[in-house]
């Protein structure tokens, strides 16, 4: 400042001030070193937070790829030395893999498809087609969220082992009920039915979706004399892909990656997630050779159990991501 | 004639509405009403499969005195799996707040970090944490040789508790960050729906209150305060209830009632064992509802 004074001595004081304010102004050092901080900072964050995500799963990726002496060669940490895919072929066997995916693949389509339409049905009906004592119904909707499903495990899993609607099988046949466990039947008829794997929360999601489209839009179907169902099919629906994807993609992945209700209905069924819980049993030290044997194939197991979710992920994940912002998942 | 034709519209609309929730209403009664007051009345018997179905034979309160005189794991499963709730929520709300707040900012990569940071959303950390607990052996050898598998990158709080310590803070708070530290991947994979949910909040706010603010000369700091927080407030509600409700989900509690009804058979055991764990999660929802809807700020 001082040498600026000698050279430009002419200057008055308060003129230097302004032009220092205003080199200030445009330049502004603070506000900028403050903003590239918080760049910094921010990089430093959301890189720790998808590091500490991916971390496992590019473990299990290393892991799952090397040959049994890598196991105890500290010189390997990431890249295997020997790289091979015996483990992955003989975790597969295990699995029953092909099997178990493709069982899980129609299970999870299944069920998905039902509860589409169903809670979509339903989330419609509670946003626009209002009728006495549908405010209470909805808020019934929102209560069987909260009701834990252990609570009324017992009663269902009987209810499905001795399968009668109201006696009307036992009146006509003279028989008991039917046995629906080992089948996909439970799953298909509780998603039918909206009460399935968190099935308040699509309806929910649904009518909240409902709701903030434009009262216009229905009005104009009716004045062209398009019915209610007519005017739901062709003009609500179409309008409605975000929410249809989002619920979709929940429902396909809850029900993928859903262990409790597989062991509960179908317990002997070959699906991916009961194989995986039986792996550890499996692969157990002394029937594999050795401990490190058992780590790599439970690693593996992880893998590909996660395997397929992942990449329906890597094509659905801009669509997913940008869906669930458009939905009124925000109430 | 017009007022006749919206009136039957009205009418109409009254009576497919109806209809379109009746698949649901069904599967309400069907598979909610009777199951709820079944497994009521279960608690209070002791229930015997046989061929053609169930017999009921009525034991009074026994299956309470039971699983809270007898059972030696019930209760303390039951207040190990509260205590858990009570010192995650928190954690989560904070962390999926902050990484939404991070998220909706704009820079390059963003469609990428966000796909990461839904990725536990999808791939359901529970496959991932259910195998790696039966893998113990696994990590005892991974952190003799290369120290990768188990405990997630080193991320330990080794050194961070002696410089809580020397900074004065109290040994509770440091045990509770320390231990938050500690399970970080799991906070990290419980909080992708409620990161979704504020994303989705913080998008919805009008960026016109912003300039607002700037205007009059408001630092970032307190528009956070005055305006994302006031504004989100309803769905750190949402947020919380829901988090509250996933971590009862999959616990150890749920665990003991399956292996009460389909280990030992015990199926009024099990019956009254999910009523208490309903009840007291219904309670904890509502008094936890109640308390933050005080202070919850509405827009509209």
């Amino acid at each position: 400042m001082e040498a600026e004074t000698k050279v430009k001595g002419r200057i008055s004081d308060s003129a230097l001030v302004r032009a220092a304010t205003s080199w200030y102004d445009r330049h502004s050092p603070v506000e900028k070193a403050k903003h590239w901080l918080w760049i910094f900072i921010r990089t430093v964050l959301i890189v720790g937070i998808c590091f500490i995500i991916l971390y496992p799963i590019i473990t299990k990726l290393s892991i799952a790829l090397r040959d049994k002496q890598d196991m105890f060669d500290a010189t390997v940490v990431w890249l295997p030395r020997h790289f091979t895919l015996d483990n992955i072929k003989i975790v597969m066997g295990y699995l029953k893999y092909s099997e178990s995916v493709t069982n899980t693949l129609l299970l999870s389509l299944g069920t998905s498809l039902l509860q589409l339409a169903s809670c979509a049905l339903a989330g419609y009906g509670f946003a626009r087609l209002k009728f006495r004592g549908s405010a209470i119904l909805f808020g019934v909707v929102i209560f069987t969220i909260v009701v834990p499903p252990q609570t009324i495990m017992v009663p269902t899993y009987l209810h499905y082992r001795f399968f009668d609607v109201f006696g009307l099988y036992h009146l006509f046949t003279g028989k008991d009920g039917v046995n629906l466990l080992e089948s996909f039947w439970p799953f298909f008829i509780s998603s039918g039915l909206a009460m399935g794997l968190k099935n308040g929360l699509y309806i929910y999601i649904f009518r909240q979706f409902f709701r903030s489209l434009p009262k216009d839009l229905e009005e104009a179907a009716y004045v062209d004399g398009a019915g209610i169902p007519g005017t739901f099919a062709r003009v609500m629906l179409p309008n409605a892909v975000p929410a249809i994807a989002t619920v979709m993609l929940f429902s396909f992945i809850w029900q993928w990656n859903d262990s409790y209700f597989v062991n509960l209905f179908a317990p002997n069924y070959t699906l991916l997630a009961r194989m995986l819980d039986l792996l550890p049993g499996a692969v157990r030290p002394e029937y594999v050779g050795g401990i490190s044997h058992t780590s790599l194939y439970l690693n593996t197991g992880t893998l590909l159990g996660i395997l397929p979710i992942f990449i329906l992920y890597l094509f659905a994940q801009r669509y997913f991501v940008e869906s669930i912002e458009r939905t009124g998942l925000v109430g | 004639m017009s007022k006749r034709r919206t009136l039957s519209l009205e009418r109409k609309k009254e009576i497919y509405g109806v209809l379109f929730v009746t698949p649901w209403l069904l599967g309400f009664v069907l598979l909610m009403v009777i199951p709820f007051v079944q497994s009521l009345q279960f608690s209070f018997h002791k229930l015997t499969l046989n061929s053609e179905g169930y017999s009921l034979q009525y034991v009074g309160l026994e299956n309470y005195r039971n699983i809270f005189f007898v059972d030696a794991w019930y209760v303390r499963s039951l207040t190990e799996a509260v205590t858990v709730m009570a010192l995650n929520v928190p954690l989560i709300i904070f962390f999926s707040l902050f990484t939404a707040t991070l998220l909706v900012q704009k820079f390059k990569g963003r469609m990428l970090a966000r796909a990461i940071i839904f990725l536990p959303v999808v791939l359901a950390s529970g496959v991932i944490a259910k195998l790696d607990n039966g893998n113990f052996l696994a990590q005892m050898i991974g952190s003799a040789s290369t120290d990768m598998e188990g405990n997630y990158s080193g991320l330990r709080s080794i050194e961070l508790r002696p410089l809580l310590f020397q900074a004065g803070l109290s040994r509770d708070i440091v045990e509770y960050l320390t231990s938050a530290v500690d399970r970080i991947y799991q906070i990290i994979s419980s909080s992708g729906v409620q990161i979704l949910i504020f994303l989705a909040g913080l998008q919805s706010i009008s960026p016109s209150l912003y300039e607002a603010a700037k205007m009059e000369g408001a630092t970032g700091y307190e528009a956070f305060w005055k305006i994302t927080f006031p504004m989100i407030s309803p769905l750190i509600l949402t947020n919380v209830v829901y988090t509250i409700i996933d971590s009862f989900y999959d616990n150890k509690m749920t665990q003991m009632i399956q292996d009460a009804a389909f280990g030992r058979l015990d199926f009024g055991v099990s019956s009254a064992m999910s009523w208490i764990y309903f009840l007291v999660i219904s309670i904890i929802l509502v008094v936890s509802t109640y308390l933050i809807s005080k202070r919850v700020f509405y827009y509209d």
